[in-house]
C-alpha cells in the first residue's frame, strides 16, 4: 500500500517531483563534477607530461608534482645528462605560470623536444620562427576564438600566433625557451629536464645513475610510468582535503534541498495526512510513507545527477576546452548515490516528525 | 478497557463529557458536560447551530481528539484512557467517518481509496461478496478505477461511504454528508444510509443542518453552546 501511495504521490505531482529530483540531482552533480574535474585535471596534466615521450622527469629541489613551474635547474643540465650511459636523449623546458591556472606557457627547445616527443601536428600554421611567435593548441584556440596570425597577450606580453597544434602535449601555449627565460628574467635556468633511456629496460639504471650524482642531491627524480599513480587525487593531500570539503558542502546542500522539498510536500498534503489519520493510518505508517518518498526522490536525484555530470563534462569541453577537463567517475556514482539517499532520508525525518505529530482535526480543516 | 458499569446494548455512552481547546492563552469550552447514550443499531441525527459542539463530539467519539474531562465509551473502549495509538486502532477498525467534503485521497482511484481503509483495518482480503453487494447498492462498482476528480460529488460521497464501511465498523459517523450535494444526490445518500441501518443494523450518527435530512434518523439530538439540550428520546 505504501508503494501505491508513493507511486501516486510522485506521479500526480510531476512539477514537485521534477523540481525535487532536479535539486537533489544538482547536489549529486556538484559532487560528481568536482571529483571529475579534480581527476580530469590531474589525468590531463599527467597525459600531457607523458606525451613528451620521456622515461624520467627531473625536477628542482623543493618543487612539487602539482606545479612544474619555477626555474631553478641550470640550462647546462640536459646536455650534461645526455652523456650518461643508457641515456638516449634529453630536453629541458621552462614552465611559466600565467595570470590564471590555465594561462601557463611552456618554453621549449624545438629541436630536442620534437626529437623526443615527435613533431607537432598543426591544424593551422607552423612552429614559431620569430621571437614573438607562439603556438597554441586547438582547445585554447577554440576557447579564445583565435587563429593563426591573431595577436595573443600572455604573461603581459603581445604574441603572434604562428601555429595551432593538436592538443595533448605540455601546456596549451608553447614558445621558444630563450624568449620565455628572458621574459621572466631567468636566463640560463630551466624548470624540468626530460630524459629518455636508450632501452626501457634501462630506466631504473639511469634513475640510479641520476640519484648517485652529487649535483642532483635533493632533486625530484620521477619515473614517468609512476606519474599516473603519483598524480592520483588520493595521493595529493591538498586535493584530497578539497574533495572532502566539496562533498561536505554538497551533502549539506542535498540535505537542505531534500528537507525543504519534503517540508513543502507535507505542507501541500496537510489535508491528506489528516485523511490518512482519520482512516486509522498510524504514525509509523505516515513516517514510512514520507521516508519511502524521500528514498524515491533520492534515487531519482542520483540518476539526474549522473546524467547532469555528463552534461557538465560536455559543457566544459565545448565552452572552456583549455581550462578544466572533467573526467567521468563511475566509481563515485555509488558514493554520490548513497550520499543523496542519506541526505534525502535524513532531510525527510524532521518534516516526517511534523507530519506524524500533526493534529488530525486541524489537518482535515486545512484548505 | 471495558467499562463494567456500561449497559450492554449501548454502543456509545458519554458522561459529563467536556472539551476545552486552548490556543495560546485563550481557552474555548467546546463541550460542557455532554451526556449521550446511543444503542447499537440506532440512526441518530445530531443538529444544532454552528459552534454548538456537534463536530467536537464527533471528533471525540471518533478518537480524533481526547476529551478534557468526563468519560466516553465506544464499544468496549474507554476513550479517555486510550493512548494515541489506541485511538488510531479505534479509527481503523471500530469507528469510521464520512465527511462533508468527501475527503478522498485525490491521487488514488476510488478503488484504491477503499483498499487503503481496508489495509488500515488489517483486512487484506480482496472484495468479499458481501462488500460487492454494498458497492452494487451504492452504484459505484463500475467507477472504482476512476480518480475522485473524475467522479461527480454524489459518486465521491458514495465512494466515501463504501470506504467507511469496508472494515465493518461498529459506528459510522457522518459529518454533514449531504452538505456539498444537490438535492437529488442528497436524497440518494440519505436513503443509502437509512438502508444500511435498516438492512445490516449499522449504527449511524449524522450531523446535519438540514431538518429533512435529520428526519431520516430514528431520533434527533439537539445541541447548543456545547451541551445537549434535547436528546430526542424523551428523557
Amino acid at each position: 500500500m505504501i508503494a501505491t501511495l508513493v507511486r501516486s504521490n510522485v506521479s500526480h505531482r510531476p512539477v514537485r517531483t521534477l523540481l525535487s529530483t532536479l535539486l537533489i540531482g544538482i547536489a549529486v552533480t556538484l559532487i560528481l563534477a568536482l571529483v571529475g574535474v579534480s581527476r580530469g585535471m590531474t589525468e590531463d596534466s599527467t597525459q600531457r607530461t607523458r606525451a613528451v615521450g620521456a622515461d624520467i622527469m627531473l625536477r628542482a629541489p623543493g618543487t612539487s608534482l602539482m606545479s612544474f613551474s619555477g626555474t631553478a635547474i641550470p640550462q647546462s643540465f640536459p646536455a650534461a645528462l645526455a652523456k650518461l650511459p643508457h641515456v638516449a636523449m634529453t630536453t629541458g623546458v621552462v614552465n611559466q605560470e600565467g595570470a590564471s591556472l590555465f594561462d601557463g606557457v611552456t618554453g621549449i627547445d624545438p629541436v630536442t623536444f620534437q626529437a623526443m616527443s615527435g613533431a607537432f601536428i598543426f591544424d593551422e600554421g607552423h612552429i614559431f620562427e620569430k621571437p614573438d611567435d607562439i603556438i597554441i593548441d586547438s582547445y585554447y584556440a577554440q576557447q579564445l576564438k583565435k587563429h593563426v596570425g591573431d595577436q595573443l597577450t600572455v604573461l603581459n606580453a603581445p604574441w603572434n600566433i604562428s601555429g595551432i597544434y593538436q592538443p595533448g602535449k605540455l601546456a596549451h601555449a608553447i614558445t621558444r625557451m630563450d624568449v620565455l627565460q628572458k621574459l621572466s628574467g631567468n636566463t640560463g635556468k630551466i624548470s624540468v629536464v626530460y630524459i629518455k633511456a636508450d632501452d626501457p629496460a634501462q630506466v631504473d639504471t639511469v634513475i640510479k645513475e641520476l640519484q648517485d650524482l652529487p649535483a642532483l642531491q635533493n632533486y625530484g627524480i620521477t619515473r614517468m610510468a609512476d606519474l599516473t599513480t603519483l598524480m592520483n587525487p588520493n595521493n595529493i593531500p591538498a586535493l584530497r582535503i578539497f574533495i572532502r570539503v566539496v562533498i561536505g558542502i554538497a551533502v549539506l546542500i542535498g540535505f537542505a534541498v531534500t528537507s525543504l522539498s519534503m517540508y513543502m510536500a507535507i505542507l501541500q498534503r496537510t489535508r491528506e495526512i489528516g485523511i490518512l489519520k482519520s482512516l486509522g493510518g498510524s504514525r509509523g505508517f505516515i513516517m514510512r510513507l514520507i521516508l519511502a518518498e524521500a528514498v524515491i526522490l533520492g534515487l531519482g536525484g542520483t540518476l539526474v545527477g549522473i546524467l547532469l555530470s555528463f552534461a557538465t563534462k560536455w559543457l566544459l569541453h565545448v565552452f572552456v576546452p583549455a581550462s578544466m577537463p572533467q573526467a567521468i567517475a563511475p566509481d563515485w556514482w555509488w558514493y554520490a548515490g548513497l550520499i543523496a539517499l542519506a541526505a534525502a532520508t535524513l532531510g525527510a525525518i524532521y518534516p516526517g516528525y511534523i507530519a506524524v505529530r500533526q493534529d488530525p482535526i486541524e489537518a482535515l480543516a486545512y484548505e | 478497557m471495558a467499562n463494567p458499569d456500561s449497559k450492554p446494548d449501548l454502543i456509545i455512552e458519554t458522561r459529563n463529557l467536556g472539551k476545552v481547546y486552548r490556543t495560546g492563552k485563550v481557552s474555548v469550552e467546546a463541550l460542557r458536560g455532554v451526556n449521550l447514550a446511543v444503542k447499537r443499531g440506532e440512526f441518530v441525527s445530531v443538529v444544532g447551530p454552528s459552534g454548538s459542539g456537534k463536530s467536537t463530539l464527533f471528533h471525540i467519539i471518533g478518537g480524533l481528539t481526547p476529551p478534557t474531562s468526563g468519560s466516553v465509551r465506544v464499544e468496549s473502549f474507554d476513550l479517555a484512557k486510550l493512548t494515541d495509538s489506541g485511538r488510531t486502532r479505534l479509527r481503523a477498525k471500530t469507528v469510521s467517518f464520512v465527511f462533508q467534503k468527501f475527503n478522498l485521497l485525490p491521487n488514488l482511484t476510488a478503488g484504491q481509496n477503499i483498499d487503503l481503509a481496508r489495509y488500515f483495518g488489517g483486512n487484506r482480503q480482496s472484495d468479499t461478496s458481501e462488500f460487492d453487494d454494498i458497492l452494487e447498492k451504492l452504484g459505484i462498482r463500475n467507477r472504482l478505477s476512476h480518480l475522485p476528480s473524475e467522479l461527480s460529488g454524489g459518486e465521491q460521497q458514495r465512494v466515501a461511504i463504501a470506504r467507511a464501511l469496508v472494515n465493518h465498523p461498529a459506528i459510522l459517523l457522518a459529518d454533514e454528508p449531504t452538505g456539498n450535494l444537490d438535492s437529488a444526490n442528497s436524497d440518494a445518500v440519505l436513503k443509502i444510509l437509512r438502508d444500511l441501518n435498516d438492512r445490516i443494523g449499522q449504527t449511524i450518527l449524522m450531523i446535519t443542518h438540514n431538518p429533512e435530512a435529520a428526519a431520516y434518523g430514528h431520533r434527533m439530538v439537539r445541541m447548543r453552546d456545547g451541551a445537549i439540550v434535547d436528546s430526542g428520546d424523551g428523557s
